[in-house]
C-alpha cells in the first residue's frame, strides 16, 4: 500500500474530492482545453492575466483523482505569479512527476506529487492542466492533447 | 520442438469430461506464472488481448528456426514448406467457422484491417449517395471509423441503432432502420465494451430481407462462442488472432465465396496479380486477390496452433466455463455497493464493465494494478457507448478459459482497496 499511499496523498485526495477554483471564470481573457485520449479526461483551464501577472485562474473538467487533483492544486499555485515564474513552476512540477526533480526546488503543496514517478503512465494526467495552462498562456488555438 | 508436442492442456483434461482442468491448462501458458508489483499475475484484461500458449509460442520460433521462406513463390523445399503450413492455417480458420471453402477465409492484420477491407471494396463497389449503412451505437471505433470514411466518399448515410439502459440493442428501431436503401449492417457479435451478445442470427435475417450484406465483428466473438458462417448466413465475419490465443499482427476475414469474387482488390502489389503490363494488369483469384505482398505467414501459422489449441479444448465447454466465471465476476461485484456494472444485457459473455462512485477507472485500475490484477479501464474504442451511459470511461475485467475464481476473489479483494484508498 505504501506506493498507492505516496501517490495518494491526503492533499490529492482532498483536492479531487473538493477542487479549488472549479468553474467557468467570468472574466477570463485566455483560455485553453486540454484533452487525454487515453483515458478521456478533459479540462479547460481559464486565466486572466494582466500587465504580466496571472491575477485569476480556473479550471473546469472530468478526470481523475490526479488530474482533479493536479488542476486544482495547480490553480492555487500559479495565482499571483508572474508569467515566467508561472513557466518556471511547470518545469520543476514536470522535473518533479518524472522523477527528475531539481535539487532543493521550491515546489510547496505541489510536492504532494512526487509519488506519481513511480506510475509513468500516470504522469499525463499530473501534467495534462499544466500543458493546458501553457497553451492558454501561448494562446494556442485547438485542444491541447497528451499524446 | 515438433508441431504438435505440446497439446497437454486439452489432451490431458480428458476430451470426455465436461469440465476444464483450469489448473493443467495454466501451466501451457508461460506468462501466467509470473508476479507482478510482487503479487502473482491475475490477467483480466483478455478482451484486449489473450495470453498465448506455448503451443503458439513454440510454433512462432519453429518457423524461423527451421522453414523461414517466403510463400507461393519458390520452388524450393523451404518455400513449399511454409506454403503448406500457411495454406494449412487458411484451412483450420475455415474448419473453425465453418465456411464451406478454404478460399472464403482471407489473412488479414486484425479486424480493423478486416473491416476496412471490405468498406473499401464491397462499399466502394456497391454504395451510392443515399444508399445507407446500419451500424449499432455499442461498436467499436473500428466499426464506425471504415464506414464513416466510405459514406462520405460515396455520399452515404451512416444509420445508428440505438441500445437500451441495459446494453442491448432496440431490434424495433433496427427494423425501422432497415429499407431499400440499407447495403450494409455492420455489427459486433460480442461488444467490447458492454459484453452484450447480439442476436445475430435474427439480425442478418432481417437486414436479408432487405438484400442487404451483413458484416459481422467478431473480435470478441470468435474467440468465445461456437461459430457456423453457414448457419449465421452473414456475408462477412472478422476476427483477430491475438486475441484468439494467437499472435498480433494477423486476423482473418471470412466471406461468402461468390461475392468475394465479384470484388475488385483492397490493395495492389504482388500475390495478389496474375499478370502485370505497363497497360493491363490481371487480379488473382480469391483469397490471393485480398492478399498482397508478403502477408504474415508466421502470424497465420501460430494462428492456426492457437485454432487447433482452442477446437481441441472445445469452444462448447470454454463458453460454459467462462460464463460460470462471469456469473460468478457478475454476482461478487453486484455485492458492492460503491460499484455499478455498465451493461447488464440478459445475454452477456465473459466482460464485465463497472464504474464507481466518485473514482474514475483510471485511478482504479492504478491501484488494482499494485495488486497484481490487470484490467483495462477507459474508453475501451466505443466513445459512443461511454456516451450512451454517460460515463468518461468504465473498468473493464474480461475472462478467459485459463482464468479461475479465485482471481475473480483478487479482482473483488483489489477493488476494496480501492475503495479504502479513496474512503
Amino acid at each position: 500500500m505504501s506506493l498507492l499511499r505516496d501517490l495518494y496523498q491526503e492533499v490529492i485526495l482532498d483536492h479531487s474530492k473538493s477542487p479549488r477554483n472549479s468553474a467557468q471564470l467570468s472574466d477570463a481573457n485566455r483560455q485553453a482545453d486540454g484533452y487525454n485520449p487515453l483515458c478521456g479526461d478533459k479540462v479547460t483551464v481559464y486565466l486572466k492575466v494582466e500587465d504580466g501577472v496571472v491575477e485569476d485562474v480556473s479550471f473546469k473538467g472530468a478526470g481523475c483523482a490526479i488530474s482533479t487533483a493536479s488542476a486544482s492544486l495547480m490553480t492555487q499555485a500559479v495565482k499571483g505569479k508572474g508569467l515566467a515564474e508561472t513557466e518556471e513552476l511547470f518545469k520543476r512540477f514536470h522535473g518533479l512527476v518524472t522523477g527528475k526533480a531539481e535539487e532543493g526546488a521550491e515546489l510547496g503543496e505541489l510536492m504532494a506529487f512526487q509519488g506519481v514517478s513511480e506510475f509513468p503512465v500516470r504522469v499525463k494526467c499530473a501534467t495534462l492542466a499544466w500543458h493546458t495552462l501553457q497553451a492558454a498562456l501561448e494562446k494556442e488555438a485547438g485542444i491541447i492533447s497528451t499524446e | 520442438m515438433t508441431t504438435g508436442q505440446s497439446m497437454t492442456a486439452a489432451g490431458s483434461s480428458s476430451i470426455g469430461e465436461s469440465r476444464l482442468d483450469v489448473e493443467q491448462i495454466r501451466q501451457d501458458f508461460p506468462i501466467l506464472g509470473q508476479q507482478v508489483n510482487g503479487k502473482p499475475l491475475v490477467y483480466l484484461d483478455n478482451a484486449a488481448t489473450a495470453q498465448k500458449p506455448r503451443v503458439v509460442i513454440d510454433a512462432i520460433q519453429e518457423y524461423y528456426q527451421t522453414y523461414n521462406s517466403n510463400i507461393h513463390r519458390g520452388v524450393h523445399h523451404l518455400s513449399q514448406v511454409a506454403t503448406e503450413a500457411y495454406e494449412k492455417a487458411r484451412v483450420k480458420a475455415q474448419r473453425l467457422l465453418n465456411a464451406s471453402e478454404s478460399r472464403e477465409i482471407i489473412f488479414v492484420r486484425s479486424t480493423t484491417e478486416a473491416i476496412n477491407l471490405v468498406a473499401q471494396t464491397f462499399g466502394r463497389e456497391r454504395l451510392q449517395a443515399g444508399d445507407e449503412v446500419v451500424v449499432s451505437a455499442m461498436e467499436h471505433h473500428s466499426n464506425i471509423v471504415p464506414w464513416q470514411m466510405i459514406c462520405q466518399e460515396k455520399d452515404a448515410r451512416l444509420r445508428v441503432i440505438p441500445i437500451n439502459d441495459k446494453g442491448e440493442l432496440l431490434l424495433e428501431e433496427y427494423e425501422r432502420l432497415l429499407s431499400e436503401r440499407t447495403r450494409v449492417v455492420a455489427v459486433t457479435h460480442i461488444s467490447n465494451a458492454l459484453g452484450t451478445i447480439n442476436p445475430i442470427e435474427q439480425m442478418i435475417e432481417m437486414a436479408h430481407q432487405y438484400d442487404a450484406a451483413v458484416l459481422i465483428d467478431g473480435a470478441q466473438g470468435a474467440p468465445h462462442l461456437p461459430l457456423d458462417v453457414q448457419a449465421l448466413d452473414c456475408e462477412f465475419y472478422a476476427f483477430s488472432g491475438h486475441k484468439f490465443y494467437g499472435p498480433t499482427g494477423v486476423g482473418v476475414l471470412y466471406g461468402k465465396g461468390d461475392l468475394l469474387d465479384s470484388l475488385p482488390p483492397y490493395q495492389g502489389g504482388g500475390e495478389m496479380i496474375l499478370s502485370v503490363s505497363f497497360e493491363e494488369t490481371t487480379y488473382n483469384v480469391v483469397p490471393h486477390r485480398f492478399e498482397a505482398g508478403t502477408p504474415n505467414i508466421v502470424g497465420a501459422i501460430a494462428l492456426g496452433k492457437a485454432i487447433d489449441y482452442v477446437t481441441h479444448i472445445g469452444l462448447e465447454r470454454i463458453a460454459y466455463h467462462e460464463d460460470e466465471l462471469f456469473r460468478y465476476a457478475t454476482q461478487q461485484l453486484s455485492g458492492l455497493p460503491e460499484l455499478t456494472i455498465i451493461g447488464t444485457a440478459d445475454s452477456k459473455a465473459s466482460i464485465t464493465s463497472f464504474v464507481m462512485d466518485d473514482i474514475h477507472a483510471h485511478d482504479v485500475g492504478t491501484i488494482l494494478d499494485q495488486e497484481g490484477v490487470a484490467v483495462r479501464t477507459g474508453h475501451h474504442c466505443a466513445q459512443p457507448v461511454m456516451d450512451c451511459f454517460e460515463v468518461p470511461a468504465t473498468s473493464r475485467a474480461s475472462f478467459a478459459f485459463y482464468n479461475t475464481k479465485e482471481e475473480v476473489d483478487v479482482l473483488v479483494e483489489g477493488i476494496g482497496k480501492v475503495i479504502e484508498v479513496f474512503k
